[in-house]
């Protein structure tokens, strides 16, 4: 495995799917200009290094991306291969070893709090109900009650948990719950919303279920979505765009424009093209040596 | 999924609840037929009627006393959680808190405390003092050790939550860490709220000119096994209603809590 070098080139003007020219003249064109004016998130040559007991473990190698505002991009790559770290750089709860992030126009050099962020966990406080965790964002912030109770009411029924407001989380199923933590996430409607594998600990009935609740609320309140998943069909179904990642130290191998008419319905994932994408990004984790399979 | 909210109504059938003061009768009941048929002396072991007797007789004498003892512990009780949860608190986020003063906490607790008691009275004199300290000793420590337990059991991901939320150190306290660790400090609080009455016994024996553990001790020389019996009974229903205001304290403040749930039968 090559320890850094260059990441392919990823500005989100670029329409061509990449995946197709990953001869290393592509890869040569990556540049560390300043932030995109368009873009709302803009990642340059960023990287993580972290020391372990014996030596340095490059887990993410530099790498560059921009993000339109209102865009929906999906990040997905094997185990350990840093998508997480990134998030966590994104939102500056982890400093980045080189390499700077823009959010919003605003250089990230700590934790920024103008955004959402929901976990694989749920981390709901168990001592409050559905609506008193959604709350808690207006708590923090000090906003004010009566348009934060409105706003946590609407958000709940979008979702479909109106009648389970006063619930507390341990009566809620593993669905619900993670329902009540988007809900949370987006009660002060942030531009951002970041996601670390939200939908991982799901059964597959609910994670449908998560995935069309998501994008009715992305497209009512139009936030930045960064989402990180294992699920070639999740990220396919949801994004705008899909960036692939190779294995540690973790390279953006592909970014691939998902051209699929919205609303998205779960029908669509029954049409030639979604499966096209999954056929693509599943090939590409073949030839990474992510995927492996004996020969036909 | 229905439309209700799924939960239980509260509280256990009354035949449930029933089990045990039926069990206590019964014990007396057994209790007291023992003593009468195989003629046993009540200096040995007196019957329930006898400390009944007792108690109705001396019902002042031994209410001052009982008094006395919870005065004892109740103070040493609460000295101790005023003590032992800021402690916890400057453990958990003082680094040097935590390498310097925790472990002498910990390694303190090899000494026996009630090889302690007789040096509380050279230090603090006969009255209520000695008494208090002695509860403190006992009683701290558990209440620190959960406590630690509790606010450092919080999990990255919710401090990370708070962070993404931009909550300020006090924010992050009092919404999140604290009520985190409430199951824990209830915990500790359960532990020391009994060993704070045995403390105060130990205190009471060594060196008291009232209190129950002070009247077990004179009873017992007088050879006054009733009223002995009766200081005795005195003190484990004192420590049966202690931990009983815990839990019940602990049930209102986490009625979402597992262990809460678990008991109430879910």
């Amino acid at each position: 495995m090559q320890a850094a070098g260059s990441a392919p080139a990823t500005s989100s003007g670029e329409k061509a799917l990449t995946w197709f020219g990953r001869e290393p003249e592509d890869a040569a064109i990556a540049d560390a200009d300043p932030p995109a004016a368009d873009s709302f998130i803009s990642i340059r040559n960023i990287s993580k290094t972290f020391a372990s007991r014996r030596d340095l473990v490059h887990a993410l190698a530099p790498l560059d991306l921009d993000i339109a505002p209102g865009e929906f991009v999906s990040v997905i790559g094997p185990s350990g291969c840093g998508k997480s770290t990134l998030l966590m750089m994104l939102s500056g709860l982890t400093a980045a070893t080189t390499g700077t992030v823009h959010v919003g126009g605003k250089r990230v050099q700590g934790p920024i709090s103008d955004l959402g962020i929901v976990f694989q966990h749920d981390v709901l406080l168990e001592w409050r109900t559905a609506l008193q965790n959604i709350l808690l964002q207006a708590e923090i912030r000090r906003q004010d009650k009566t348009e934060a109770l409105k706003q946590a009411r609407h958000l709940l029924e979008m979702v479909g948990l109106s009648s389970f407001a006063d619930c507390y989380p341990h009566e809620l199923s593993g669905g619900m719950r993670q329902r009540v933590s988007i809900c949370r996430a987006l009660l002060h409607q942030p531009p951002l919303l970041l996601m670390d594998e939200p939908f991982g600990a799901l059964d597959a009935l609910s994670r449908d279920q998560l995935q069309v609740d998501l994008l009715r609320l992305w497209s009512d309140l139009k936030m930045t979505v960064f989402f990180i998943t294992h699920s070639i069909s999740e990220a396919v179904f949801l994004s705008d765009r899909v960036v692939v990642m190779s294995p540690r130290p973790g390279r953006v191998e592909a970014v691939i424009p998902i051209d699929l008419p919205r609303p998205r319905r779960l029908a669509v994932r029954e049409t030639p093209a979604f499966v096209h994408y999954n056929h693509t990004v599943t090939e590409m984790f073949k030839s990474l040596g992510v995927l492996r399979e004996d020969p036909a | 999924m229905s439309d209700n909210p799924m939960r239980k109504p509260a509280g256990a059938p009354l035949r449930e609840r029933l089990v045990l003061p039926f069990t206590l009768v019964v014990l007396v009941v057994v209790w007291q037929i023992s003593v009468s048929l195989f003629h046993l002396p009540s200096y040995l072991l007196p019957s329930p009627s006898d400390i009944g007797i007792e108690v109705a007789a001396n019902w002042m004498i031994l209410l001052q006393n009982t008094w006395v003892t919870t005065v004892e512990v109740l103070l040493g009780f609460a000295m101790s959680v005023a003590l032992a949860i800021p402690i916890a608190v400057l453990v958990s986020y003082s680094k040097l808190f935590k390498q310097t003063v925790y472990p002498l906490i910990v390694g303190s607790q090899t000494i026996p405390k009630v090889a302690l008691a007789p040096l509380m009275l050279v230090w603090f004199g006969f009255g209520l003092a000695p008494k208090v300290a002695i509860v403190v000793l006992v009683a701290f420590f558990p209440i620190v050790i959960n406590a630690v337990v509790g606010f450092n059991g919080i999990s990255p991901q919710m401090l990370y939550l708070a962070s993404s939320m931009g909550a300020t150190p006090w924010q992050s306290f009092w919404r999140f860490r604290l009520p985190n660790a409430l199951p824990n400090l209830f915990a500790g609080l359960k532990v020391a709220a009994i060993l704070a009455v045995i403390g105060a016994i130990v205190a009471e024996f060594v060196g008291a000119d009232s209190g129950l553990g002070y009247l077990v001790l004179v009873s017992g020389t007088n050879f006054k096994i009733a009223e002995q019996f009766a200081a005795i009974i005195l003190l484990s229903i004192m420590g049966t209603a202690f931990f009983w205001l815990a839990s019940w304290t602990e049930r209102k403040l986490l009625p979402w809590h597992v262990s809460v749930r678990s008991s109430e039968g879910r």
